[in-house]
């Protein structure tokens, strides 16, 4: 019994990302907590505060990890029975292994210990530790000021209750009601005297994972008090501090996927290994590598263990199993050779050193597993809804494993009910090939079948990362890439840093697609930076990504608006600005260009090159400026509410080959106007070639002013005064210098020719109808296209000037109509095939892709689109 | 930047929340569909119409008689001579006839033209210095690199006034004669002052300081332009305030026109005298022409107009045809919009098409 016991423990940790601004902080001992009503209630709860939103714009930068720990009851009085029951430490050398997998979570990591009032202080006491740097000291004291409360909790797990080890136990703890009174007690007032003091202890660790685990086991009374290099303190339960001698640290590498730490037990003297790691490095490793030599207790245990972690992974937890080994003193010594060896050569180094470390983690014991729980920041579900419906296609890049990637799918709405999930997960190269040649048929024959035509097989891929290197060999890349193009979504699951930059890669290279990618970890960042545009996510995962990304954003859900309001609008300003930009360079060299013809191709100009200069300089430089910064289209909670809008961006957007040679032609038919029906009015006349310069100039100013005005979409204050400020600054400055410039500029005599010129009625009358008829064509078709087909953005327009309710009512309605529930609806808009035209006339799908990637709630994704996001938005900015 | 500064913390880089940096500045967005615009294009379809007829209405009433004497009647026998270089000391005069079917109302303007005459070549406009013909003093005797070839002659003395601008001023001279009946002819006087633009008469063209000196004596020193026939202070011998730089024909001259064919004002019928005060009355004139101007150089034509003026400007057919066409053009467009709106978005929401 008491060795099933050992795996018991199995202390499913869940930290919480929750934030209950609602209630109160609670600063909570003990006693307050009610045992299994309590837990399951938090249990229903977490599950329901996942969708639920409570996004206030002024914590939207503190951090989601927050956590009190709500210690299991039971677990409790398990350690204060070992405690009380190994009292007399010395005389019994077996150390119980609910205590020691305890102090295994609080010394088998790389957290550093600094008081929250005191951070100088700290950085004097552990100088080693060179990792906590500015953003985490930020992030800390984020969480201070936000008064978000990292909130965990440890619980029972109910759904494994059938356990027979978890059975027994209960049992044997309600024999003895008495002493577990007392000894709950006495953890009691220990814990009560310590709340001060402990309260100000910060953990600052490289991952929130690893920090979980620390406060997880503060929570049990394993408090860790300091680390320096040689050494960790750490308080137990009873009260006393004992300090662990750390002989060495074996980090983490991805290729271990495992860290141990090394110390020597300060009563026992003994060296004991502390290993935690990926449960499938782990598992491996269990005692010797031969299974046979496993007694039936300990296989029994692992198996226990594995079944509740595959549990653990189905739920979407991240599951880690911890480890202990006592390792001999000559062991010691001679693989300490060996060590020292490996850190003074030369050549390598970290071979060397990785091998040293895999030598000593052997044979380890298992002494629990922990799950923890990666929640979804909120409203990540909606983002990826909306993503899609916006033509973006989202793929998930995770270094989790396969199950938990799938349950995170699921819970974010990137993996669907009904969809045929392919699960791609091989040995060896062939049986990959055979797979991706048998569903792409399979794929194909569906698209042919004529039952079929309408509909799209929703497909999503799942795929494992010794799968995906070998799919992205260069023989199949092809294949894969084209069923990945067929796939509604694809996870990749257990994918290295490095593979998910050359995933990113293939997408853009093979699918010719903009690819973005979001991320939050370290992990993330080789595929920030081979994106065409890099997220990323601030976090408790440190600011690696962030570091590393284009646009920083502090939660997922801002994602949505980065791209679907801030994108769109960059995108239309952008393209706008830039066509008309063409156009107003076009527009105005050719009225210099009209009048070569008439000059003997001298390059005479007709109008004063200091106006000319000033024409593009002061008259009208700010216009399209402001234009190209303020002008909004759509305003965002259109935007927001309507994601189909975003695709106009997408391919057949508003910079395209046609707009451009369209504003190029209007430029033309402009100058001409502009040119010629001065010309023909001042033909056979006396006028002087500046005097005609003049009307020309003013009528070419209000054209390229008005056509700004016809494409300007919203105007503030701020545009009219620029409008009427250009136009005003024109008629200053020009009229200024006539009056002062007599003999200046010598070929040129702009002497009092505009004051002649507006006391000439002639000049009105041209200038009325050079711009009228200038302008003319592009009003009308505007206008006319306005009317009879307006584009969606046009609706999206109507719909902003509606009241709140009608829009929102609009907006219920236009989905409805636009075809059944969310699901379908992109099930039939959103088509990889080009060619097939989509049911909804207005959005033709475009060849969009994106990645969504995540450990957890990092995403990468991938549109056609050339579009980048600005940083102008209360909630969103860069930090760095 | 004081602002900046006052910030700290985390928060420190963060924009302000103010409507104008977020963006929130509240916007007022047009939509341009049929039925908001409508109104607008009727109006100003109306406004062009009326303005049109207007014009044409205006235009009508003027006169304009235009006369291409290059090698009209006996002025051929001059344009031959001028043919030749080396006769250009010659003087030659021929006589043109015409005339008026119905009296010319009001102000007649007397213009001469030329045509195929690139007055806006970039390096002819260039040759000027505008400096000397504000009679400033050092630029009189040391006129500007611009008007090199023109700037000196041969000996080095400097010209006044300098450059081809000046160098190649027209210099046909007319008589405007007036036959009421076979016998009796009267001259009719023609106002040669107050033809420029009076900035240009007082401010951008002066003579040099005479210091109660002779105008010609300002301008000791310097020689007449090449081609000239005589000095630049003898340009008008009655009037000393029609000669030198500021006399009006150099004025007009210098006022580069925009395009080769052109007209200049040469004078404007003086109404004071009984027989024109109510213009040009009909019937037949001479033209006395002193001709010197070569044209056959360029095939340029010569050609004098004569013409009364409108409100704005001489008789000009196109603008009033234009507002015309374009008030057309608009109320086509309208129809067609009003078209569009009836069978389309007549509420203003497509939104289900």
């Amino acid at each position: 019994v008491r060795l099933a016991v050992l795996n018991e423990p199995e202390a499913e940790e869940e930290v919480i990302f929750n934030q209950h601004q609602q209630l109160p902080r609670t600063r909570w001992s003990l006693e307050d907590e009610g045992i299994g009503p309590a837990d399951t209630h938090w249990h229903d709860s977490r599950r329901k505060s996942k969708v639920a939103t409570n996004g206030q714009s002024d914590v939207a930068f503190s951090s989601p990890l927050e956590t009190e720990v709500i210690p299991d009851q039971k677990l409790l009085q398990q350690i204060s029975r070992a405690e009380s029951s190994g009292g007399c430490r010395d005389s019994s050398r077996k150390i119980d292994p609910h205590l020691d997998f305890f102090l295994a979570l609080a010394i088998c990591n790389t957290v550093v210990v600094s008081m929250a009032n005191a951070h100088r202080q700290r950085a004097c006491m552990s100088p080693s530790s060179s990792q906590t740097n500015n953003p985490l000291e930020a992030f800390s004291s984020m969480l201070k000021k936000a008064g978000a409360l990292f909130q965990r909790k440890s619980k029972r797990n109910y759904s494994l209750s059938e356990d027979p080890v978890i059975d027994s136990t209960k049992t044997e703890s309600s024999r003895d009601p008495n002493r577990l009174q007392t000894c709950s007690l006495h953890a009691l007032s220990q814990n009560d005297i310590l709340t001060a003091e402990s309260e100000d202890l910060c953990y600052e660790a490289e991952s929130p994972d690893e920090a979980a685990l620390v406060y997880a086991a503060r929570a049990y009374g394993f408090i860790l008090l300091a680390r320096t290099p040689n050494s960790v303190t750490v308080r137990l339960p009873s009260g006393e501090e004992l300090v662990f001698e750390v002989l060495d640290t074996l980090t983490f590498d991805s290729n271990r996927k495992r860290m141990s730490v090394l110390v020597r037990h300060p009563v026992t003297k003994e060296y004991v290994l502390y290993t935690k790691g990926a449960d499938y490095a782990i598992m491996e490793l269990l005692g010797t590598p031969y299974a046979e030599n496993i007694s039936g207790i300990e296989k029994n245990i692992a198996a226990y263990t594995q079944h509740h972690l595959d549990c653990y992974a189905k739920e979407g937890l991240r599951t880690l199993c911890i480890t202990k080994k006592v390792v001999s003193e000559s062991t010691y010594q001679s693989w300490l050779g060996k060590r020292k060896r490996a850190q003074a050569a030369i050549e390598c180094r970290e071979e060397l050193i990785m091998e040293t470390a895999v030598q000593l983690e052997t044979k380890l014991t298992l002494l629990g597993a922990t799950g923890i729980e990666d929640r979804l920041q909120e409203n990540v579900p909606d983002t990826i809804v909306a993503l899609r419906e916006a033509g973006i296609h989202v793929w998930l890049l995770t270094g989790d494993k396969p199950e938990t990637a799938v349950n995170i799918g699921y819970a974010c709405r990137l993996l669907e009910e009904e969809d045929l999930v392919i699960n791609m997960s091989c040995q060896n190269k062939l049986t990959c090939t055979s797979i991706l040649d048998c569903t792409l048929e399979e794929v194909r024959r569906y698209g042919e079948d004529p039952r079929n035509v309408g509909t799209t097989l929703n497909i999503s891929l799942v795929i494992d990362g010794n799968t995906l290197a070998m799919a992205m060999s260069p023989d199949l890349q092809e294949r894969f890439v084209d069923l990945a193009k067929q796939c509604r979504s694809v996870l990749c699951c257990r994918v290295t840093p490095l593979q998910k930059s050359r995933v990113v890669k293939l997408v853009r290279e093979k699918l010719k697609v903009m690819t973005l990618a979001v991320g939050d970890g370290a992990n993330d960042v080789n595929m920030i930076q081979a994106a065409d545009i890099g997220i990323g996510i601030s976090g408790q995962e440190g600011m690696q990504a962030v570091m590393a990304s284009d646009f920083a954003i502090s939660r997922f859900k801002h994602l949505k608006r980065l791209l679907l309001v801030h994108g769109h609008w960059c995108y239309t300003r952008l393209a706008n600005m830039v066509i008309y930009f063409f156009y107003k360079n076009v527009a105005y060299v050719n009225l210099l260009f009209w009048y070569q013809f008439f000059c003997g191709f001298t390059a005479m100009t007709m109008i004063d090159y200091w106006l000319m200069i000033f024409f593009n300089l002061f008259f009208t430089s700010t216009p399209p400026i402001l234009f190209g910064i303020f002008d909004k289209d759509v305003s965002a909670e259109v935007l927001q509410g309507v994601p189909e809008l975003y695709r106009t961006g997408q391919g057949k957007g508003e910079y395209n080959f046609l707009t451009f040679w369209i504003s190029i032609l209007d430029a033309f038919y402009q100058s001409l106007v502009c040119f010629f029906i001065p010309y023909l009015a001042y033909q056979d006349s006396d006028v002087d070639i500046f005097t005609f310069g003049m009307p020309l100039n003013t009528a070419a100013l209000f054209t390229i002013l008005l056509h700004l005005a016809i494409e300007i979409k919203s105007w503030t204050v701020v545009h009219w005064i620029i409008m009427l400020g250009s136009v005003a600054l024109y008629f200053i400055v020009t009229l200024a210098y006539s009056a002062v410039c007599v003999t200046c500029n010598p070929p040129s005599n702009p002497y009092w020719i505009l004051q002649s010129q507006m006391a000439d009625p002639m000049f009105y009358l041209i200038c009325t109808l050079s711009t009228v008829v200038a302008l003319l064509p592009r009003y009308t078709f505007h206008v006319l296209k306005n009317s009879v087909a307006p584009s969606p953005l046009l609706q999206g327009r109507q719909l902003d000037r509606m009241e709140p309710s009608t829009r929102n009512q609009w907006i219920k309605e236009w989905r409805g109509f636009r075809g059944g529930p969310l699901v379908k609806r992109y099930e039939l808009s959103d088509p990889p095939s080009p060619t097939r035209a989509t049911p909804v006339d207005f959005f033709t799908e475009s060849l969009t892709d994106a990645d969504f990637m995540g450990d957890d709630n990092s995403l990468n994704v991938i549109t056609d689109n050339h579009h980048r996001a600005v940083q102008y938005d209360d909630n969103l900015f860069r930090k760095l | 930047m004081g602002k900046a500064k006052d910030k700290s913390g985390p928060l420190a880089r963060r924009p302000d929340n103010s409507a104008f940096k977020q963006q929130r500045l509240p916007a007022w967005s047009p939509i341009l569909t049929a039925n908001t615009v409508l109104p607008f294009f009727y109006l100003l379809a109306l406004i062009c119409m009326l303005l049109g007829v207007w014009l044409l209405l205006t235009v009508q009433s003027t006169q304009e008689i235009k006369l291409d004497y290059t090698e009209l009647g006996n002025c051929d026998q001059c344009f031959q001579l001028r043919k030749n270089v080396s006769y250009a000391a010659q003087t030659c005069s021929c006589k043109v006839e015409f005339s008026i079917d119905r009296a010319f109302k009001g102000d007649v303007f007397f213009y001469y033209g030329l045509k195929n005459f690139h007055q806006n070549l970039r390096r002819y406009m260039d040759s000027r210095d505008d400096e000397q013909t504000l009679g400033r003093k050092t630029k009189l005797k040391n006129p500007s690199s611009y008007c090199e070839p023109f700037a000196k002659d041969v000996e080095g003395v400097p010209i006044a006034p300098c450059g081809a601008v000046a160098n190649s001023m027209f210099n046909d001279s007319f008589t405007l004669t007036y036959h009421p009946s076979r016998s009796r002819t009267i001259p009719v006087p023609l106002l040669r002052k107050g033809l420029t633009w009076y900035t240009d008469k007082n401010v951008k063209f002066r003579n040099p300081k005479t210091d109660n000196l002779t105008l010609a004596a300002a301008f000791e020193g310097t020689r007449q332009p090449l081609y000239w026939q005589k000095p630049v202070y003898d340009l008008d011998p009655h009037d000393p305030t029609n000669s030198g730089f500021i006399n009006e024909d150099l004025i007009i001259w210098m006022r580069e026109a925009a395009f080769p064919n052109f007209k200049k004002l040469y004078g404007i019928l003086n109404r004071a005298d009984a027989s024109f005060t109510k213009g040009l009355p009909k019937g037949n004139y001479t033209i006395d022409i002193s001709y010197n101007f070569p044209v056959q150089y360029f095939q340029g034509r010569k050609e004098v107009v004569l013409t009364t003026l409108t409100w704005f400007g001489g008789q000009n057919y196109f603008l009033p045809i234009a507002y015309l066409v374009t008030s057309s053009l608009i109320l086509l467009m309208a129809v067609v919009l009003t078209l569009a709106w009836w069978k389309f978005g007549k509420d203003g929401k497509n939104m289900k098409e």
